[in-house]
């Protein structure tokens, strides 16, 4: 063959090869509507943050500092103490947490590693329908049922309203996020890892406790995670059970009333904690709004570098 | 980390220079209600072993069901104590099914079924009151894929003593086991590091020496050098050979040439119509490859079918 024959060339090849203009086209808007998107959750983020920045540098602009060091939660009277609500938050993210990890956990082990693929079927549907109950319905649970069958039993004199009811009831609506995430990630453990420790003569509890759980480490902080998460964002079942809205003293006893970061915001801007004509109590929300965002935010930063430093690869 | 220890040739009988695990005879016995000191020589080994050593295991007439499928159909045969048995045959032929039979592994798969026996000196290992887990404590097992687990490798090796209550020296155990595996001078500055950090062929004789810690006194070991480069494959050949001295090795596998450089004894494998596995000639090594009894047999190995 001769070279120069491959060197003549047909014109409409060329044509085809650039392809139709409306391809183009299409091809422009499918790509400009994916950017629009991602813009838009960038800028609504963007402004969220921003007017969370905004209306907290107006309440601190409004208000005597020495408010936010009161003996407690009390908008009405203009008494913004921090540590309240802190303390709140914090008590029943722990309590919550005392419950549903080991639950959580266990519940996962089990489903992973001893149930029969016939009892996984009936269980985790059941788990499901567990997290699909509206928290204000576990909020009234803890109210009408935790804290008379339980809290007051075990400390009788306590109020009907208590952290630690409210605390447990946000633990029962964690334990089936903790569960489900940990059991995906303890699913996902490789069954030739199973195997080798059966070979060497581990029992079901050893194999799961010794090479499942601490493989599947890194799918179980961010299951711990996400639940803390969770707890500190919930609401509901504060606002109903703690008995906190109309103001609280600082405690950090489990069987008082106390109040949290976000219950406290849902009673500012439902208006039962609200004076009218004074704006600051209003004002306050941006600025608890702020502080959640940041402890979120610095806890999935922890939980990321936690999750990647323990990762393991199969 | 002590390092004066000298390489055992002797079988570990609680009374050698390895440190041992905790088979006491009390435990042993409860299990398998049997002393391994104690057994019998059985009677009607085949014809082509030596028929005054006690077979290490001798299996009669199984057979494995996955559900109704039945992979492997009245399989019998022994496996000579201090030797290296291979099983060959063509893909699907029940070989690995029938390996797993040997240390129940198939009980993890739900809806296996076993018919027939196992005999470990004397003892029937599905009988109703043995308990799996102890019958994986003397016969361990290596995998075709390399897989250890995601820690280090000191505590790859240590697994297996910790989990069965080792009370002795755990260094000198994860020592000797990883020389007798042939890999403690590339590993011995690096025992922190994670076993998943080493090649593939060190990875599978890092399960090697993580099986030899808990003492099994057989190995089975399913396509051990499959996955591996041919340099590793002939170690992993070179270390079963140093092996068998102390332990009695099943392997099964594809490779032609693996069964007869290495192996002693060699059980061929077919399936019939049904897809059922069976046997089609078990015989000395060099018998099967040069002077078989069966049309099959040389057809397989001469590498006419399969
Ligand atoms: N877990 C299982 N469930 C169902 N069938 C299986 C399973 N494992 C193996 N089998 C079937 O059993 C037969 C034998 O398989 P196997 O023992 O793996 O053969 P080999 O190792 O000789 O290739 C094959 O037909 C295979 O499909
Ligand atoms: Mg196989």
């Amino acid at each position: 063959m001769q070279p120069g024959a491959s060197l003549r060339r047909d014109p409409s090849l060329a044509t085809a090869l650039r392809g139709t203009a409306a391809r183009h086209r299409r091809e422009r808007v499918i790509g400009a509507v994916l950017l629009g998107a991602a813009l838009l959750t960038v800028v609504v983020s963007a402004l969220i943050i921003l007017s969370l920045f905004g209306g907290a540098v107006d309440f601190i602009r409004q208000i005597d500092l020495g408010t936010l060091f009161a003996d407690g939660w009390y908008p009405r009277r203009g008494e913004f103490d921090l540590k309240t609500l802190v303390a709140g938050s914090l008590l029943v993210t722990g309590i919550a947490l005392l419950l549903a990890v080991p639950v959580g956990l266990l519940s996962a082990i089990y489903l992973s590693e001893y149930a029969s693929r016939r009892v996984r079927r009936i269980v985790k549907p059941i788990l499901e329908v567990l997290a699909g109950i509206p928290s204000v319905v576990l909020g009234f649970f803890a109210l009408t049922f935790i804290s008379p069958v339980f809290v007051q039993r075990l400390n009788p004199g306590t109020s009907d309203f208590n952290l630690l009811a409210a605390g447990l009831g946000v633990g029962i609506l964690t334990i089936p996020l903790i569960a489900s995430v940990s059991e995906d990630s303890m699913r996902a453990v490789p069954a030739a890892l199973r195997e080798a420790s059966y070979g060497l003569g581990a029992r079901r509890l050893t194999t799961s406790v010794k090479i499942v759980v601490p493989a599947a480490t890194s799918g179980i902080v961010a299951a711990v995670i996400l639940g803390i998460s969770r707890a500190i964002g919930e609401t509901m079942v504060v606002a109903v059970a703690a008995g906190g809205s109309g103001g609280a003293q600082f405690t950090v006893d489990p069987f008082h009333q106390g109040q949290t970061i976000t219950a406290a915001m849902a009673s500012l801007a439902t208006g039962t904690d609200r004076v009218a004509g004074a704006t600051s109590a209003f004002q306050s929300l941006f600025f608890l709004g702020l502080m959640l965002f940041i402890m979120t935010f610095v806890l999935n930063q922890l939980g990321d570098i936690f999750v990647r430093r323990t990762r393991q690869q199969y | 980390m002590p390092s004066t220890l000298t390489e055992p040739t002797d079988r570990v009988d609680g009374s050698g220079n390895l440190p041992t695990a905790p088979r006491t005879p009390a435990t042993a016995g409860v299990a398998l209600r049997m002393e391994r000191t104690a057994a019998q020589p059985l009677a009607g080994g085949d014809a082509d072993t030596d028929p005054a050593a006690e077979p290490a295991v001798d299996l009669r007439d199984v057979s494995v069901y996955y559900g109704s499928f039945r992979a492997v159909k009245n399989i019998t045969f022994d496996v000579p104590p201090n030797a290296i048995t291979s099983l060959i045959g063509p893909s699907g032929s029940g070989k690995s099914t029938l390996l797993r039979a040997v240390n129940r592994m198939n009980d993890l798969i739900p809806g296996t079924r076993f018919e027939g026996e196992v005999l470990y000196h004397g003892e029937n290992l599905y009988a109703e009151q043995v308990d799996p887990v102890e019958v994986r404590r003397r016969i361990g097992m290596v995998f075709q894929k390399p897989n250890p687990f995601p820690k280090s490798i000191y505590d790859n090796v240590a697994f297996g003593p910790r989990i069965n209550g080792f009370r002795g020296k755990l260094d000198e155990v994860v020592e000797s086991s990883l020389r007798r595996a042939a890999l403690w001078d590339e590993v011995k500055d690096k025992l922190k590091q994670s076993g998943l950090a080493l090649s593939g062929g060190q990875q599978q004789r890092l399960c090697i020496a993580r099986a030899i810690a808990v003492q099994p006194e057989i190995i089975l070991m399913d396509e051990p050098a499959s996955a591996l480069d041919p340099r590793s494959t002939l170690q992993i050949e070179e270390l079963m050979s140093e092996l068998k001295k102390n332990y009695t090795i099943i392997i099964v596998t594809h490779n032609m040439q693996q069964a007869a450089r290495a192996s002693d004894y060699t059980v061929f494998m077919n399936m019939g119509e049904d897809r059922a596995g069976y046997i089609v000639e078990r015989s000395r090594t060099t018998d099967i490859f040069t002077n078989p009894k069966h049309q099959m047999t040389e057809d397989y190995v001469s590498g006419r079918f399969g």
